[in-house]
């Protein structure tokens, strides 16, 4: 967390809102903050920088704005203040936090506004209607003067909150297709004008109140499913801002620029700090460090690199500042290549045909049959063409496509919901479909199966204890490991850290050295295993060993998936040894280590070419194609952005039985959407010949649909228990 | 019957009258950050406090 501070400023200029003389800002994600007293500590903190103008933290979205007078405040001031306060903070491109403003999301509100104050005010003139409809004292003239009223309402409201289905349905008629607005559109513009027309000629039915209550309730599905939608857009709009893509260039001069990364050419010089990830392919010119390469290959032990050494894009710098010479642009780099790799994923996943629109396929024809049938039929058979128009209309009416358009987003708006209770992100509907399709479940190792972090292993505790001291002296990743092992404690004094070999100090008084076998003059036993040695002066020196562990509840995940009827299997860029040793403690027969990131995908591929559908989990930069290309897929919220991006549904904290609980949910939502949509063909069924024989009055009608869509509805809400303790 | 005639009009003025607060709160953005609106009728300095002075 504090790795900001003891760094030299970053050049963020490239980040700050400039509007002309009066006033510079900065937007920041903001991490971690969650309360009340989050907000007050983060805006009267950065409120007490000098010069600042503003600062307001929007605690839903986790976005800060900072405002200050020109020249008083740079955003690595303001970043770095929010650091000591406790919060991980990354600046905002301006043109990505201008295009997040949700245009879409107003609309449909807006028109849900609309069609809510319709459908309550019409009603106060269609019971009056429908109440004279039984004889009582209103005559035709009170029942006409009530339907001119609806009328006066409900058109304007319905042409209103109908825009968003019309203009799609005539953009997927421009196309030569059919979507399901254009059945809604049309069904709604007919009743409208049949409606129109029986007022005029004071009949008895006219169904203003159906129009727009139809609307209405089509719009809570379409507004459920923009929020499922709009919310995993943001987050991926998130991961976008972290990645903040600017690179340091060192000029002639020595000077370290910010740029933008596709500014960076061939043969540039690129300063890598520590706690950054490099962010093209280069040839190091200057510095040591140890690097983590665990997103890139998913190899957990670090590796030292030095002048000469290639370096991909992605590796994570531990400890000592690095120059690379730029051997590729970004756009040619190992990081861009997975990103092509992933493009093809999402193109081979796009084909995926979502329940509703397949369910739809089958509803809009056989409606729409049905309709024109009752029509044609009722002429043949020698209505009048009112009548035998006016109960075709009633058919498009009382076969309301709410369980379509409403049932199927509120199953998955509350699965989402009870999924992130739990740290789940989903990304879309159409992800909680497929991963209920899943039957085999591949893990990557590193970071997902794993910790993804170096613990120590089989330590003596009193060793433990008086390596300690120095240990809390540094920051590289193993002594923390160590220090975290002894608990809190002393630091050394006098320490001095030679980055990639070790750190030496005084531990009361007595010198002593920690770090690399040569750095305290140990032989190294095995240069395989990550390892740490201790010296105190002339003493023997002491061996810590360190493992990247497996998630406490691995075990138990694998075991529940395996009862679920899923195989599980281990796919892993990292040695075939490291593998084998994970898939035997958690009893996984099928495995594969020492994989590319192209042989991971082509593996999916084989998965997929055999008919089965496979739950891709993984972390690393090498697991993005296969986690874009696979049926479904899963990432934890430590992963790489890249991986983030690509999976279906994103996954927090340090237990992976969420993956367990995310199956069943998107199994539960899948049954309930096929619940609702056998309700609905069984309501359908009863009501679709009611309406073509005639049966169904304006009153009717209303009572039907909104009794179908709160069954509906409710069934969804049954989501809400699935899946274990939130 | 009469009184119909000067009631619903009239209700539908007040009905009127809630869209558009409804329409008002949505475009002034008061559903943008509901989670740090609610944290904030805790604090005790006001919201829409002008910046405090230079320092």
């Amino acid at each position: 967390m504090a790795l900001t501070e003891s760094f030299p400023a970053r050049d963020l200029s490239a980040f700050v809102i400039s509007r002309g003389d009066a006033e510079e800002g900065v937007d920041l994600l903001v991490k971690g903050a969650r309360c009340a007293a989050c907000l007050r500590k983060i805006e009267t903190g950065i409120g007490e920088l000098p010069g600042i103008t503003q600062a307001r933290l929007n605690l839903t979205s986790g976005r800060l704005a900072v405002r200050w007078r020109p020249g008083r405040v740079t955003p690595d001031q303001v970043i770095q203040r929010l650091d000591h306060l406790g919060y991980a903070a990354a600046p905002f491109d301006p043109a990505e936090a201008k295009s997040a403003s949700d245009r879409e999301g107003r609309r449909l509100a807006i028109a849900l506004g609309v069609a809510g104050f319709g459908v309550g005010n019409v009603m106060m003139f269609s019971i009056p209607a429908w109440a004279g409809l039984w004889g009582q004292e209103m005559g035709v003239g009170g029942r006409t003067l009530m339907y001119w009223m609806s009328a006066a309402v409900a058109a304007p409201c319905a042409l209103y909150a109908g825009a968003p289905f019309f203009q799609s349905a005539w953009a997927s008629l421009k196309r030569g297709k059919a979507n399901m607005d254009v059945p809604i559109s049309i069904g709604v513009l007919l009743t409208l004008a049949i409606s129109f027309s029986e007022t005029l000629r004071r009949g008895p039915h006219a169904y203003f109140d159906a129009a727009v209550s139809l609307l209405f309730l089509l719009l809570i599905g379409r507004y459920l499913d923009h929020q499922l939608r709009s919310r995993a857009r943001a987050a991926a709009g998130d991961l976008l801002a972290l990645q903040a893509p600017v690179a340091l260039r060192l000029d002639v001069q020595g000077a370290e620029h910010g740029v933008p990364l596709r500014e960076i050419t061939v043969g540039d010089l690129v300063v890598v700090k520590p706690g950054d990830r490099t962010p093209i392919d280069g040839v190091v010119v200057g510095g040591s460090s140890e690097l983590d390469l665990a997103l890139v290959t998913g190899e957990t032990a670090p590796e030292r690199t030095a002048v000469g050494a290639r370096v991909p894009a992605g590796a994570l710098n531990l400890d000592g500042r690095l120059v690379l010479r730029a051997e590729a642009t970004a756009e040619d780099s190992t990081l861009a290549e997975i990103a092509r790799l992933m493009e093809a994923g999402a193109q081979s996943k796009s084909g995926y045909v979502r329940l509703a629109d397949r369910a739809a396929s089958i509803y809009v024809p056989v409606v729409h049959t049905l309709a024109a049938g009752a029509f044609i039929g009722w002429m043949i058979a020698g209505l009048d063409l009112r009548t035998a128009l006016l109960r075709a209309v009633a058919v498009l009416i009382i076969t309301c496509p709410c369980a379509l358009g409403l049932a199927v987003p509120a199953v998955q708006i509350t699965a989402s919901g009870r999924l992130f209770r739990r740290g789940v992100l989903v990304k879309s509907g159409a992800a909680l479909e497929r991963l209920a399709e899943v039957d085999v479940v591949i893990f990557d190792k590193t970071g997902v199966l794993t910790e993804g972090r170096p613990k120590l292993v089989e330590a003596d505790p009193a060793a433990v204890a008086l390596a300690a001291p120095l240990a809390r002296a540094s920051r590289h990743v193993l002594s923390r490991a160590l220090a975290a092992a002894a608990g809190p404690g002393p630091a050394a004094s006098d320490t001095r850290e030679t980055a990639g070999e070790g750190i030496e100090g005084l531990i009361d008084g007595v010198p002593a050295r920690l770090g690399r076998a040569s750095f305290v003059g140990a032989p190294s036993a095995n240069a395989r295993e990550t390892e740490l040695w201790l010296r105190i002066d002339g003493d023997e020196p002491v061996r810590f060993r360190f493992a990247d562990e497996l998630r406490p509840d691995a075990a138990e995940t694998v075991r529940a998936l395996e009862a679920r009827g899923l195989e599980v299997r281990i796919l892993s860029g990292d040695t075939p040894a490291a593998v084998g040793l994970v898939a035997d403690a958690l009893g996984v027969a099928i495995w594969r280590g020492g994989l590319l990131p192209a042989d991971k995908s082509r593996l999916i591929d084989a998965i997929a070419a055999t008919g089965r559908k496979a739950l891709m989990v993984g972390d690393g930069l090498n697991d993005a194609a296969a986690l874009a290309k696979a049926h479904a897929s899963m990432a934890p919220g430590s992963a790489a952005d890249a991986s983030q991006n690509a999976a279906d549904l994103v996954f927090m904290g340090e237990r992976l039985d969420v993956v367990v609980a995310a199956l069943d949910v998107a199994r539960a939502a899948r049954r309930r959407a096929l619940e609702n949509f056998a309700f609905s063909a069984l309501y359908n069924l009863v009501a679709a010949p009611a309406a073509v024989f005639g049966l169904v009055t304006p009153f009717i009608a209303a009572l039907a649909m909104s009794g179908s869509s709160l069954a509906v509805t409710l069934n969804a809400l049954r989501l809400w228990r699935v899946g274990g303790k939130a | 019957m009469n009184i119909v005639v000067f009631l619903a009009p009239f209700s539908l003025l007040l009905a009127l009258i809630g869209l558009a607060a409804f329409l008002w709160t949505f475009k002034s953005g008061q559903y943008d950050d509901p989670a740090g609106d609610s944290a904030r009728v805790l604090f005790d300095h006001l919201d829409d406090e002008p910046p405090r002075p230079p320092a």
